[in-house]
């Protein structure tokens, strides 16, 4: 247990990618089976111990600490696991220090009833580290920011492999994955995995500007809208279905309306969106979807999921990943008026005639739901990854605005020195800035040092990291689309904001009016 | 043992801070007063401007290097036990464990006997004398950390994950921010005792103090000013810097800083979140929990008096185990309570 809570540890503070891959990979390299392998299953979000509540945590601290201290340490630290963890009564007399893999193993088969004495007898056997991620672990989100798919990530670099072949074989195998790590380390031949819902690795596109379009040939590629919503895989394969993000995350619990209609044997590649009386609904609107494990009755029918479905990778067992674009689309179409699965449509092809033609679609594109044009090679077979020449995004120019910077705080990691996150705000009706968004990209290094020496010149008050400046600088701000937003205090949010540019010469009363963005909200 | 000379009658809570009437002296006043008698070197306890000071040899040195003259008119080194009077009252100096030349201070009056623990620890420090048990009728203590949730893990634990995170992030140099008195030293003597026999890298702010504890014979081994250090990125070493200098400019230099922080708030992860600190190491000058409820045991006074921290929680513990507790608020203490502890 106590490598697996030194990696929590140093994973919840750390918020550089390329930093987390390296302690995972550390942690592997260290750890032994199966408690690797359960730990490897933890980060991905394989489990759940659907005996261990929190009620129990809580009514097991206080049979051994004070209640008044417990509520009071609660108070202050803010989180329970955290608390429980920290006032459990050392036993120092207690030198058995459980595995990870014996606690995955017993909560698995423990009932009820069984649940509270085996934590009890692990928390005294813990130290406090330890006794938080056993708290963790069995309450369910480590929060530890770590993604499916970076786990993954971490796994195909300690073992050498590609992603994209840890996910060919990744759903055939089940905790705490023994056969995985023997093939990793080179002591065993790849797990082989029947045929089973798996994830496919996605083709992927490349960002088109205006300026390029006349080096394509557009009598070569075919055009679809490019949809506002998220990229998602069906897998149904062996009476199994299962629904999976771009990154191959696994979001099928959260879709279970999507997934009760699948009646056939496909690989599809589409669009999850949300759709209310056959009009598709704003990515506001989606949004209230994500992330809902379990989502309830009234949100499945204020929300209903929608794919719509533009590649066939597979039909029935047969692989159509190596067939062109052109020919998969014929066969996606046959296969579609087939089936003519419910909660289902067809992206629609956009005749395209020449590039004047293309810009002014793009620019009228201002339907609901469309973010601007794909054009995908005729010829392209299905390519993993993003793949050049092939798939292109021709997206709608992001709106700007310019808006006054009103608080900076220090970035992360390299940018621990630096004020690189900044908060910029818009007028209101009462002529009050009030801010309306955070951004942390989209300037230089050279932008950045002057950014960084702008905001130490004109502090006028600091909060922990936070500095607040004195309003004297306009950033042109880019996003996406503007979202009405009961959490922030202009009402609004926007979505992908970032620097555009930097207005050192604009005059701050200038800047942009919050009723002009609110006119946006989409 | 008579009533009416019970310490409540002569120790008090003043505008200046704690007084003793019939020894007519301050203890760790925040205001500049005629006699002060000073428990140990952090800001908040030894101030510049009084005009008698009564303190450890070790302290006064302390008072000297920060405020030069200002140090006091009147310096009076005292060794540790040493029995002194001081008015109409008995008064001796005695290990505290906290920093170099941390002292309680022990007042006998009228049959009465009160203990002021000042700051301190109870777990072995290689830079200062261990805390020394004086049972008495009235214990005065600190309780920074006082709530439940505060147990510091052992120092060689701490230390570890500091050496393990070098061996994993060998290209990163490992910034760690320390209080400039105490904490630094006794990071410094630690890393020496794990093994670490590289020179160590310290920010300019913490030179005269770590050349003060190695004139009193601590032993810190290499040090090199990590400000002069020209190009030259530090990959893979450790630097010690105050925690006001952990993100500043002047780490820019140096290899990917990995930020750590050397406190016993570092328990809490919110509290390390806040601060940005990658790698939190829960190393503290003051006791925890379990040290401020064993000391109240151990010097077995029926009263017992909470200064700065989490005082409720302690008096409601002193409570529970028959002991009279009282909260005692006096001003100005722990403000740098988060750099310090």
């Amino acid at each position: 247990m106590k490598a697996f809570s030194e990696l929590l540890d140093r994973l919840v503070f750390t918020p550089r990618r390329s930093v987390k891959l390296r302690l995972i990979q550390d942690y592997f390299s260290r750890a032994e089976d199966p408690d690797r392998g359960w730990a490897l299953a933890a980060l991905t979000g394989q489990l759940s111990f659907p005996g261990a509540k929190p009620a129990i945590i809580r009514a097991l601290v206080e049979t051994r600490a004070d209640p008044v201290l417990f509520r009071w340490s609660y108070d202050y630290v803010g989180d329970l696991a955290e608390t429980a963890a920290l006032v459990w009564p050392a036993r120092p007399e207690i030198n058995h220090e459980p595995r990870l893999g014996e606690v995955a193993e017993l909560l698995q088969s423990a009932s009820r009833s069984e649940v509270p004495g085996l934590l009890e007898a692990w928390l005294d056997g813990l130290d406090p580290a330890g006794r938080w991620a056993l708290l963790k672990l069995i309450t369910g989100g480590l929060r530890v920011g770590v993604s499916e798919r970076l786990a993954k990530t971490a796994l195909a670099e300690f073992g050498g492999q590609e992603v994209a072949t840890i996910e060919e074989v990744w759903h055939g195998l089940r905790p705490p994955y023994l056969e995985l790590f023997a093939w990793l380390e080179g002591r065993a031949d790849p797990p082989v995995v029947e045929d089973s819902a798996t994830f496919r690795p996605l083709m992927l596109s490349h960002a088109l500007e205006e300026t390029e379009l006349p080096q394509l040939a557009l009598e070569d590629f075919v055009a679809e809208w490019k949809w506002d919503g998220i990229r998602a895989q069906l897998v149904a394969r062996n009476g199994e279905s299962r629904l999976f993000s771009r990154n191959g995350e696994d979001i099928g619990p959260s879709f279970p309306d999507l997934l009760s209609v699948v009646d056939f044997e496909a690989v599809l590649d589409g669009e999850l969106l949300v759709a209310i009386d056959g009009h598709i609904a704003t990515f506001n609107d989606l949004q209230q979807r994500l992330g809902r494990k379990a989502p309830s009755a009234k949100l499945l029918r204020e929300y209903p999921a929608h794919l719509r479905v533009y590649d066939l990778l597979f039909d029935g067992g047969e692989d159509l990943r190596p067939l062109p674009f052109i020919e998969r689309r014929r066969r996606l179409e046959r296969w579609f008026d087939r089936h003519r699965p419910r909660r289902m449509d067809l992206s629609a092809i956009v005749p395209i005639t020449d590039a004047e033609q293309l810009i002014r679609l793009r620019r009228e594109a201002r339907d609901t739901g469309v973010e601007g044009l794909m054009l995908k090679r005729a010829a392209s077979p299905y390519l993993a990854g993003r793949p050049k020449g092939h798939w292109f995004k021709f997206k709608r120019d992001p709106h700007t605005a310019d808006a006054v910077l009103m608080y900076a705080q220090r970035g992360h990691g390299k940018r621990s020195s630096y004020y690189s996150d900044y908060t910029f705000g818009a007028w209101n009706e009462e002529g009050v800035l009030v801010p309306i968004g955070k951004a942390y990209s989209g300037f230089t290094d050279a932008e950045l040092k002057r950014l960084d020496k702008w905001v130490r010149d004109n502090t006028i008050d600091r909060f922990g990291p936070v500095r607040a400046v004195k309003p004297g600088l306009v950033l042109e701000v880019a996003f996406d689309a503007v979202q009405s937003s009961k959490r922030h205090k202009s009402g609004i949010a926007l979505r992908f904001p970032r620097i555009s540019r930097i207005r050192w010469d604009k005059p701050i009363a200038e800047a942009e009016q919050l009723e002009t963005l609110r006119k946006l909200i989409g | 043992m008579k009533r009416e000379a019970h310490p409540e009658n002569w120790l008090q809570v003043t505008p200046q801070g704690l007084y003793c009437r019939p020894g007519n002296f301050f203890i760790d006043p925040h205001r500049p007063v005629d006699r002060a008698v000073i428990t140990h070197g952090h800001a908040d306890h030894a101030r510049p401007g009084h005009r008698r000071v009564v303190a450890t040899r070790e302290t006064l040195a302390i008072m000297r290097t920060r405020y030069g003259e200002r140090a006091g008119d009147s310096l009076h080194s005292v060794d540790y036990g040493e029995s002194l009077e001081i008015g109409e009252t008995r008064v001796r100096l005695v290990p505290a464990g906290h920093v170099l030349g941390s002292a309680q201070v022990v007042i006998e009056w009228g049959g009465w006997r009160v203990v002021i623990s000042g700051d301190y620890k109870r777990r072995f420090d290689p830079t200062c004398p261990a805390f020394e048990v004086v049972p008495c009728d009235v214990f005065i203590t600190e309780a920074t950390f006082g709530l439940p949730v505060f147990c510091h893990p052992p120092d060689s634990e701490e230390i570890g994950r500091l050496l393990h995170s070098l061996s994993v992030f060998p290209e990163r140099s490992h910034l760690v921010g320390v209080y400039a008195l105490g904490k630094a030293q006794r990071v410094i003597s630690l890393l020496r005792r794990a093994g670490w026999e590289r020179p160590l890298y310290i920010h300019g702010a913490l030179r005269p103090l770590c050349d003060l504890y190695a004139g009193f014979g601590v032993e810190l081994g290499e040090l090199r000013l990590a400000t002069e250090v020209r190009n030259q990125e530090l990959a893979g070493e450790i630097l010690l810097a105050p925690p006001s200098a952990l993100a500043d400019r002047w780490t820019r230099r140096f290899a990917d800083p990995l930020p750590a922080l050397a406190s016993g708030w570092m328990r809490v992860r919110q509290r390390a979140r806040q601060r940005n600190v990658e790698l939190p190491l829960v190393i503290s000058d003051h006791a925890d929990w379990e040290e401020l409820t064993r000391t109240l045991r151990e010097v077995q006074a029926p009263e017992v008096w909470v200064t700065h921290g989490n005082e409720e929680a302690l008096v409601h513990w002193s409570r529970l185990h028959g002991i009279r507790g009282r909260a005692l608020s006096l001003i100005g203490r722990g403000e740098e309570e988060e750099e310090v502890a």
